[in-house]
């Protein structure tokens, strides 16, 4: 394993840890951009030898999760004309709490799988589920459409993350499609949350509660 | 010909975004329809749908049934389309006839994809395709609808992916030297690294369980069948649901490959009797019809995860109560689509005497509700049966009589709305140019003699083809099973 890749796990969890405790969008949206940087360099070092393949999913990822997607969603951000979460439904420093002691708990989980001797002793594993935990307290406790996108984003690097672990079982077109599928999600979300600012006046999801049961 | 079958309605998707005419558009979505249902049966008569692409296409027993399936299913809907875009000329088809193609070619790619990443790209990109779909009335209501169920149903897929990953894990674990194809998997089920399948298959059945609307993860279904079309909800339904279960049961057989049948039975029981007791709570006293049919949607996936809990006959149950369903869905959502277009309100406040304003549609939804509350003759009643049978014959007493209560509930609950909507006397106010075509009568009426048909009697062929199912689901473990 490449020297600099444990670090390059560190990176992205502290990053989890900024998303979850920042209150401005153009920042949210900056880290998680640095993050899908990151995952493009820790595809780089994830293996000895460099394949084509691997530059190639390597490259779609900076491309669609470092460039793309953040370009899209400062795109919708200034559209709107939002630059704050504000009220989310849980404060940012319970929520700071809540994915530390989720970092913590993805560490002692992946201990009790059995894991290959290459991801032994690695942050790999509990990183990867780490971040999908982050996505999942960004996508419940947030507000704003803008912000849920985000969430989901980090969701998928954790994904993203484990499919590295698995980058040899994975056949390239599969990890190609599934980055493309992300793109186009978003780009469906984001063409949403156009609609949704230009109806309500706003992209407070609170806002969207007509539809319940009485 | 495998790759025929979803690379044709998806190409047609895309020539309908370019036809210029919003009046012989619709007329793609039928063409469409039958050129599928054409492709399918020279698919499953003859021996033209061999493995491609070094088995990522394939089509096994469990295929066989739902390709089948799902192309009767669209063909029918897709009279529907025309008639009912006739009516709405004030919006644009244009996104929508594209998409119910496209629906169509992901659908089918789910059930013939036999490579674990390859299923998942189909299930997302339906998933995608769908959503302008629900978007059609372009409202904020819609809008609120297609939110919800983007990201809700995206969450869902993404964990799908997670758990898939977890699977891909335990085989390279395990130091197969693994493909990822389903038969490889289930050929070295007994091999996997038992902590991470048993991870993978909690992860994969809240994930794919997301998509299929069960609860409790069911929370966008009354949104989106409330908001779409009618066609839509038939489709989602009857269709898109069904594929849904069709991912999740590949992963069932490799539980059942590796000898961890069990614990995939009792999930599924658990999550099944769930889905029945939230749609029972939340259909009594429902006002708005539509909604009522999402819930009736979340009770009827809970009856068929119910089934292959039960395991054996039951398993055989199930997948007939997924084409009985299928096809009752069908009856509901189109007829309760014309009588929403009739009154212009879809809460039984504002809708009543729907049998004096629109006769035909009045009456199949009245039909349609017998049909999907298992009232004999109907194919339901056969097929939830067949399902208590089996739970009886296991000696699963306690969730048999769980079962047949909530049944009871439901039936009630339900026809307190559909009554509302059928019987009285129409309002003033529903006195609007609306008359039913026979574009959208048709359908629905065809629907009906289907689930009719499967009451009275399974043919041989299909009878064979749902035993072959459960038994390809079930016993795989013996070996020797590849297609």
């Amino acid at each position: 394993m490449h020297p600099i890749f444990d670090p390059l796990l560190v990176l992205i969890l502290l990053l989890n840890l900024f998303v979850l405790g920042s209150s401005r969008l153009r920042s949210v949206i900056g880290a998680s951009a640095l993050q899908g940087v990151a995952l493009g360099m820790l595809t780089m070092t994830a293996h000895g030898e460099l394949t084509l393949d691997v530059v190639l999913v390597a490259l779609a990822a900076v491309a669609i999760k470092g460039i793309v997607i953040p370009r899209l969603l400062h795109k919708a951000m200034r559209d709107v004309a939002i630059e704050r979460e504000v009220e989310p439904l849980i404060g940012f420093i319970p929520s700071l709490l809540a994915g530390a002691l989720g970092t913590a708990l993805a560490v002692i989980f992946s201990e009790t799988l059995p894991l290959l001797p290459a991801h032994k002793g690695s942050l790999i594993l509990p990183s990867s589920f780490a971040t999908v935990l982050t996505g999942f307290i960004i996508l419940t406790t947030r507000r704003k459409a803008i912000t849920q996108v985000v969430g989901y984003l980090i969701l998928e690097n954790g994904i993203f993350i484990m499919g590295l672990a698995l980058l040899d079982a994975m056949p390239f077109l599969v990890e190609v499609g599934v980055l493309l599928d992300l793109f186009v999600a978003i780009f469906v979300m984001g063409i949403i949350i156009n609609h949704i600012s230009r109806e309500f006046r706003s992209t407070d999801v609170a806002r969207l509660s007509s539809l319940k049961e009485e | 010909m495998l790759i025929l079958v979803v690379v044709v309605p998806i190409a047609m998707g895309l020539a309908a975004l370019a036809v210029p005419s919003a009046r012989y558009r619709p007329w793609l979505v039928p063409a469409g329809g039958v050129l599928h249902a054409s492709l399918a049966v020279v698919i499953l008569t003859t021996d033209l749908g061999q493995p491609m692409f070094a088995s990522w296409l394939a089509i096994g027993a469990l295929g066989r049934v739902l390709l089948g399936f799902v192309s009767a299913q669209f063909l029918v809907c897709s009279f529907y389309a025309p008639g009912y875009l006739a009516l709405r000329p004030e919006r644009s088809n244009r996104m929508f006839c594209a998409a119910l193609l496209v629906l169509l070619g992901t659908m089918t790619l789910v059930v013939v994809s036999h490579h674990l990443g390859l299923m998942w790209v189909a299930v997302e990109t339906s998933t995608l395709a769908t959503a302008p779909l629900i978007y059609f009335n372009q409202n904020p209501r819609s809008l609120e609808a297609t939110w919800k169920y983007l990201l809700i149903g995206s969450v869902g897929i993404a964990l799908a992916l997670f758990g898939s990953l977890f699977l891909a894990y335990a085989a390279v674990h395990a130091g197969l030297d693994s493909s990822l194809l389903f038969e490889d998997l289930v050929r070295d089920a007994p091999r996997l690294s038992k902590p991470w399948l048993h991870s993978a298959f909690v992860v994969l059945v809240v994930g794919y369980g997301t998509k299929i609307g069960l609860a409790p993860m069911h929370t966008w279904k009354p949104d989106a069948y409330g908001e779409a079309p009618g066609l839509v909800g038939a489709l989602l339904a009857g269709g898109l649901t069904s594929c849904a279960f069709c991912a999740l049961l590949r992963f069932v057989q490799i539980c059942y490959a590796a000898g961890d049948g069990a614990l995939a039975r009792q999930l599924l029981l658990a999550l099944g009797l769930v889905s029945m007791a939230v749609a029972a709570v939340f259909m009594a006293r429902q006002r708005d019809y539509k909604r009522m049919l999402a819930y009736s949607s979340v009770e009827h996936m809970g009856i068929i995860a119910f089934g292959i809990g039960i395991g054996g006959l039951g398993t055989f149950g199930a997948l007939l109560h997924l084409v009985n369903n299928g096809f009752a869905k069908g009856v509901m959502f189109l007829t309760a689509g014309n009588i929403h277009r009739a009154f212009g309100s879809k809460t039984t406040d504002g809708v009543s005497g729907a049998i004096r304003r629109v006769p035909a549609s009045g009456g199949l939804f009245l039909a349609g509700f017998l049909a999907v509350t298992a009232s004999p003759p109907f194919g339901l009643f056969l097929s939830e049966l067949t399902i208590l049978k089996a739970a009886f014959a296991g000696g699963h007493y306690w969730p048999a009589g769980v079962f047949v209560a909530l049944l009871a509930i439901v039936f009630l609950g339900m026809a307190s709305t559909v009554l509302g909507v059928v019987q009285g006397t129409p309002p003033a106010a529903a006195s609007g140019r609306y008359r039913e075509s026979v574009l959208v009568v048709a359908p629905p009426v065809v629907f009906l003699g289907l689930v009719l048909v499967l009451g009275l009697y399974v043919p041989d062929w299909l009878h064979r083809a749902l035993v072959d199912a459960a038994a390809f689901v079930e016993t795989a473990a013996a070996g020797g099973l590849r297609p």
